[in-house]
């Protein structure tokens, strides 16, 4: 079993870490340090956290403020908020003046768990893709957390990572290099391009093993970068093996399996399938239960990737 | 620093600038531009701290303009202040022109945020603030809003903010007009009483005649003095001031001046047509 590691936690940690070597850091939470983890940094550097409580509109303007005086703000809060509540003051405070604002939020998705349908962002990456000079970037695992957010840095503009609250499989070792408007091909194969992003990237690697066993060789490419993404990678890929399957812990509205349908659509129509949260929200409950739930309906298990996968090759064979 | 009979004659001039491109644009907001352009003269003409040939010198002082859509106001100034040329303003909303319908940082040097949402820069304004303190700069932030614009939930989640964070470098004024797009502010969703709402919240609350500019000198003044807490100077001024066929006229809100107006207009201001 591979070590587990929460994306939340990685981020607390590497933020504190980016503290101490960039003095123009500053982190803004909106009352849930303890939570995002932001409250790793706030103890370490406190003349430089500003706890802004329940408001994370204000959180968004301020922290556009200290961007356009040359600090580098980290916004913290849940996903639904920091993407749904402060949608407008993203667009026009932080993205229309491409200002260095790293919007990076916990809590994404159905994994939220007991919270429930308010706390479950299943929407965050389709309304952060849509504005203009916005980065998008969802870490598949700790390490990969921790190499973003220290390569976020080093870009000047507006960036929003997604991260989650429950803790995932790690699947990179130390030596993955990440870089914005890269995917990563994790496994090779000829049949079968699987497409998947944060925790889903995990279920995808099961999954080929899954069809490995059938003699179904499967492709697993890594986009954690939604925004720019790597359209060439996914051309290459969908050319090679001939059909896609995506797969996000989100819509399949808008998200992952929207922007790669975009893709293919103007450059390479081949078969694709969507798993991800079929236009609905979420529920409450404990989340690995959660995720076999919505898996019966949607898909978020590694067998129901497999069963896209099985339905596309046989899409591309029709 | 200006003189107040200097002010006031740059006031004029300014006037018949806002008149002018706005004729030309045929389209923008000449009553708020109207109402806050002596708010922004006292400040750019005789309080600011700037290098017009540097508009990123650190040490600057810096100005929001909340209320965006009285972006001709701010046109005006920094033209005349050399940030961009004379024949820039006759290109107000135009494809391709610096001085977008709202303020846009991007297009024009001396625009330090892009406004026009209602609601937003006094966040803005709080979050420089934040960072000249951390930079231990002696610089100050002014924040222009619109008393409409204090309807916008925001505005008060950032007025809880800058006071929680002390921010003395922090100098937010009301353009208090009374009007707004639909009507009379009372009439559409009062803010009364707004004094008491700042104060409430913990501001340093000041009021003055925002066409005065001894008034609002000494207000600005006693705002330096003002520690450990922002200030908030509401400014009583009226809509379309300084020329009497749109002063107090909602109309005037969002329409510019047709060429009947413009003459009219200029007269009113001392230019010879």
């Amino acid at each position: 079993m591979a070590q587990m590691i929460a994306t939340r936690d990685a981020y607390g940690e590497a933020l504190a870490e980016l503290g101490e070597s960039n003095k123009d850091v500053v982190v803004l939470d909106a009352d849930l340090s303890g939570s995002t983890k932001t409250a790793v940094f706030a103890k370490k550097f406190p003349e430089r956290f500003f706890n802004m409580g329940i408001a994370e509109q204000d959180m968004m303007g301020t922290a556009a403020g200290l961007a356009a005086s040359g600090k580098i703000p980290f916004a913290s809060t849940f996903a639904i908020f920091a993407t749904g509540r402060a949608w407008e003051q993203v667009r026009q405070s932080i993205a229309y003046p491409k200002l260095n604002v790293k919007i990076v939020a916990t809590h994404a998705g159905i994994t939220v768990g007991e919270d429930g349908a308010s706390h479950q962002s299943v929407e965050d990456i389709a309304v952060m893709r849509v504005i203009p000079n916005m980065t998008v970037i969802v870490p598949a695992d700790g390490v990969e957390t921790r190499k973003v957010i220290r390569e976020i840095v080093r870009y000047k503009g507006p960036v929003y990572v997604r991260l989650s609250r429950g803790k995932s499989p790690v699947i990179f070792d130390d030596s993955y290099s990440f870089e914005i408007g890269k995917g990563v091909v994790l496994k090779d194969g000829k049949d079968v391009s699987l497409i998947a992003c944060g925790v889903m990237v995990y279920k995808a690697l099961q999954a080929a093993d899954v069809l490995g066993k059938e003699g179904v060789s499967a492709r697993v490419i890594n986009i954690s970068s939604i925004k720019p993404i790597d359209a060439d990678l996914i051309i290459r890929v969908a050319r090679e093996t001939g059909c896609v399957v995506t797969a996000e812990e989100h819509s399949i509205i808008g998200g992952l399996g929207g922007a790669v349908a975009e893709v293919l659509a103007e450059n390479c129509p081949v078969p694709v399938k969507r798993v991800g949260i079929e236009d609905k929200f979420g529920t409450s409950g404990d989340t690995d239960l959660l995720m076999e739930v919505y898996g019966l309906t949607d898909g978020l298990t590694s067998e129901n990737i497999a069963k896209a996968a099985r339905e596309v090759i046989k899409r591309k064979h029709d | 620093m200006a003189e107040t009979a200097e002010l006031k004659e740059i006031a004029r001039e300014l006037r018949v600038d806002i008149v002018k491109m706005l004729n030309k644009s045929k389209s923008g907001h000449t009553g708020g531009s109207l109402s806050c352009i002596d708010i922004l003269t006292t400040l750019y003409f005789s309080k600011m701290r700037l290098k017009c040939d540097d508009p990123k010198w650190p040490e600057r002082d810096r100005f929001v303009l909340s209320k965006g859509h009285a972006a001709p106001a701010l046109y005006v100034v920094l033209t005349r202040l050399g940030y961009c040329c004379t024949e820039d303003l006759m290109t107000l909303r135009q494809v391709g022109s610096k001085l977008q319908g709202h303020p846009d940082c991007k297009s024009l040097a001396g625009v330090e945020v892009s406004t026009g949402s209602l609601g937003q820069g006094l966040s803005m304004a709080n979050g420089i603030a934040l960072a000249m303190r951390l930079d231990k700069s002696a610089s100050r932030v002014y924040c222009l809003l619109g008393d409409g614009e204090c309807q916008e939930g925001q505005v008060w989640e950032a007025a809880m903010a800058a006071s929680h964070y002390k921010l003395d470098n922090l100098c937010a004024i009301i353009d208090n007009n009374g009007l707004q797009i639909d009507g009379a502010v009372k009439d559409i969703m009062g803010i009364e009483p707004l004094r008491e709402k700042w104060k409430a919240f913990g501001w340093n609350v000041i009021s003055a005649n925002g066409h005065n500019f001894e008034s609002l000198l000494s207000a600005f003044s006693s705002a330096e003095e003002a520690k450990g807490k922002p200030t908030m100077v509401i400014a009583e001024t009226v809509k379309g001031k300084g020329v009497s066929i749109f002063e107090g006229k909602v109309k005037y809100h969002g329409t510019p001046p047709s060429d009947e107006e413009l003459i009219l207009a200029l007269k009113e201001l001392g230019e010879v047509v």
